[in-house]
Parts: C-alpha cells; structure tokens; sequence
C-alpha cells in the first residue's frame, strides 16, 4: 500500500486550477500562432493578435485568461494499491478549489441550486469530481476549469446504427454551426461516440483533456478528427465569429463500445481559453 | 481603417450613424450587468420602482469580471453571451438603452427594438478578459452587491475596443459565409 495525505492532493488540485486560470497551455497558445499564418480573413488574424496578447497579458500579470473561471471539474484515477489519509478526499479537493479560487482572485461562479434558489456558493465549490479505480499505486489528477459560454453551446443526440458515419459528423457539424459565434470560436470540439447516453457525455468532456494536436490512436477516428476539423473550419465562422477560416483549433473524439440499438453522440464545446491541468501523486 | 471614437452617453444620432463591422474606442462610463441583474431591474421596473441607473443614452456591459487585484482597477473583465439578457432587452431599449456589449448572438426581438429605437450593439473579443481590462480605469458597485460578480457595476473606460455587430438598420456581422474549398 501507498499512503498519500490528502493535504497533499489539496494542495496539488489548489496548484492546478490556479495554474490554469492564469496560464492557458502551450498547445492553445501554438495553435493560435499556427492559425494566425493560416486565418485568411485580415479581422480574424487580428482577432487571433488579441487573444494571444491576452495571454501573454495574463501569464505575465499573473491575471485570469477569461473572467469566467468556469466550474471545476476534477477528474481522480486512484490505483488501487493507494490508500488515502488524513481525511476526506472529497473535501480536500473541495478545499483546493476554494483556496485556488479565493486567494486567487478567481470568479465564484457556482449557485447552489439550479432553479429555485440560484445564491452563489462564494468559494466556487462544490467541484465536480469523478473517480476511477485502476491498477498501481499512483494517483492521477486531471482538473479543467470549464467555461460556460460553450458548455451551454454542447448538445447531445442519440442516433441509430443506420445513422452511421454521415449521422455522426452532421450531428457535429451541426452543433458547432449553431453556436455560431456564442462559444468563443476559435473553439475545441470535444465528441464521445458510443457507451450509453451519460458514458458518451463523460467521453465528449474527457476529450476536451486532450491536448489540442494529439489525435486519437485509433486511425479510423483520427482521420475523422482531421476530416472534421477541415469541415468545421470551411463554416466560415471564425474568430470571435465574424468571418474566416479559423472557426476550431481541434476536434477531439473518444469511442465505447455501444449497444447493438445504439449510436449515442454527445459534443462537448470548449472556447480557446482551454484551461486544464495534470498532475501524478 | 481608423477606429471611431465614442464617449458616452450616446445620442440617437451618434448610434444611428454606426455600421456593422465598424471598428470604435468608447471612452466615459457604462455599466455593467449579466443574468441576475438584468432579472432584478425588470423585476424592478415591473413594481415602478427606478433603475440603478438611468439607461437613457447609455451602454450596457454584459460582464462578471473577477475580483480585483491590488493594484488594479479591475479583474478580468471580457464579455459573456448576449442572448441571455435577450429576453430582458427590449424593456431597456424602450427606456433609451443606446449600447449593449457581449458576445454572440441577439434575437429578432432584440434586434427589432434596436432598429425602433435607435440602438446599437457591439461586440467585444469574447476570451480577452486580461487584455480588455486595460481599457477600465475605474471600477465601482452602484448596487446587488450581493450579486457577487453579478452586481451592477460603473466603470470608467478609456479607448475600450469594441466592434459594432449589429447596427440600428439590423445589418449583423455574424452572418458570415461558408469558405469553398
């Protein structure tokens, strides 16, 4: 057995989501720069200028990429041949949120009840936490603070067998094209293919992680993301939605094995202020 | 193209003669307000009660900015979704509303009391809330403070960067067009 404290963890996921808030990843910032050779539309290069300038603003002042911090959503694979001490993991990840968020000068930006009484919590907690048991003796720690403005733009179709490939992509295109200017385009396209109706959901979240130029292992579905991404990038959205041909920066998908009836589709959209963080204990 | 300079308040004139894809710094005071408040300020209005501020000839700011850090005059302030206050909009444009700030789209109600009443909305880059908080000089809650981030802020702006999206002849910047290949 491996001991951790969840001290330790609540200092980490404090880490984490502060780190995030303030520093947007090298993939997102690469892809922009990438994009801006390419944007045709001289707005969109310029609207690509400021949003690298509002990260190199941010890091440098040590200031929030976007004021909307989002929820946090933390996700724990614990091997199995961990034990953890010192207290209640749930709290300690809780207590890592807040400190981030509090001392950080981040946004509080969660009710504590969707319909009847929306009265902000104050800390941004509670975060969203999903567990998974795996073999070994790490824990790993994956954190994204997820902006509303896109989660709002996401969908969710389940789709039948004989939908098959053209069903899938429409689907996406579709999503993504009523969006239109809403999520902060240049966006990531996060998609779960399969599993059931919640599985597919998680999968389209999980592959929001991923980082922006890694494609699915699978060669079948890395073409699709490329495949995708060129279709989606031929909307004419662009950045911040007023024309051109930068309109997502990836399309990320994730596959399950699904039921014989079945054929689940959930897109999950991310704005390019991509906040994740990574870390094994 | 040189952009055009605005200090507020605005005149139906000065509003009626901006078109979509113009590139303007607004200087002086707007004011800021999201969900919440855009429900309280019907809600106010709906017992007769008066606003936080007179809407005639000012503009709106649809933003939460994070807490300020010392030193600032205030946090990360970019623009949320516009289409959440639509159903709250046109009640304020009535009221001589000439500007609204956001991201993203607007509905057809909202668009045609922009067009009856002479107002113009204009876009801020949705994302960059670092770089947009440059152009805020001050910053002060006027009230809901218990909003948190949702509270109705005034601030003061210098040159603060925006582009006009939809004009007061409905014309919309969002209607952008496929690319061929």
């Amino acid at each position: 057995m491996k001991e951790i404290d969840v001290a330790v963890v609540k200092e980490k996921v404090k880490e984490l989501f502060t780190e995030a808030a303030y520093v947007i990843g090298n993939d997102v910032y690469s892809a922009l720069l990438e994009n801006k050779k390419t944007e045709k539309s001289p707005v969109g290069q310029s609207v690509l200028d400021q949003l690298i300038k509002n990260y190199d603003i941010a890091k440098e002042e040590r200031m929030a990429v976007c004021q909307d911090t989002g929820y946090a959503v933390v996700f724990l694979e614990v091997g199995q041949e961990v034990m953890l001490k010192g207290g209640d993991i749930n709290e300690a990840v809780n207590q890592g949120v807040r400190e981030a968020y509090e001392e950080g000068y981040l946004r509080k930006s969660v009710v504590k009840e969707p319909i009847f009484d929306r009265k902000n919590t104050g800390d941004n907690t509670p975060a969203i936490i999903y567990y998974n048991i795996v073999p070994g003796d790490k824990l790993d720690i994956k954190v994204t603070a997820k902006g509303f403005g896109s989660e709002n733009m996401s969908a969710i179709k389940m789709l039948v067998p004989a939908d098959g490939l053209q069903g899938v992509k429409n689907f996406i295109i579709e999503t993504v094209k009523k969006a239109g200017p809403n999520p902060c385009p240049p966006i990531i396209v996060g998609v779960g293919v399969g599993g059931t109706m919640e599985k597919a959901a998680m999968m389209s979240k999980q592959a929001l992680l991923r980082e922006v130029g890694v494609h699915n292992e699978d060669p079948n579905y890395a073409q699709l993301e490329k495949d995708l991404l060129h279709e989606i990038n031929k909307l004419g959205i662009g950045p911040a939605g007023i024309g051109g041909n930068t309109t997502a920066l990836a399309v990320n998908v994730n596959y399950h094995p699904t039921h014989i009836a079945g054929l689940p589709v959930a897109v999950n959209i991310c704005c390019h202020a991509a906040r994740h963080g990574h870390a094994v204990l | 193209m040189e952009p055009i300079r605005l200090t507020t308040p605005l005149t139906e004139e000065q509003v009626r003669n901006l078109k979509a894809g113009d590139n303007v710094l607004i200087s002086g005071v707007i004011y800021t307000g999201r969900d919440a408040a855009h429900k309280r300020m019907i809600e106010a209005l709906d017992r007769g009660e008066k606003l936080p501020f007179d809407p005639e000839g000012q503009v709106i700011y649809y933003v939460g900015p994070t807490p300020t850090k010392p030193g600032h005059a205030i946090g990360s302030c970019g623009p949320t979704s516009s289409y959440r206050m639509d159903p709250f909009a046109p009640r304020l444009l009535d009221l001589g509303l000439r500007g609204m700030i956001g991201k993203g789209k607007r509905n057809d109600q909202v668009i045609d009391s922009m067009k009856k009443n002479g107002a113009v909305y204009f876009g801020a880059i949705g994302g960059a809330a670092a770089l947009i908080s440059k152009s805020v000089v001050k910053c002060d809650i006027i009230a809901y403070e218990d909003l948190g981030p949702e509270a109705v802020r005034r601030l003061e702006i210098k040159d603060f960067p925006v582009i006009v999206i939809i004009d007061s002849e409905g014309n919309n910047l969002y209607n952008t067009k496929p690319i061929e290949d």
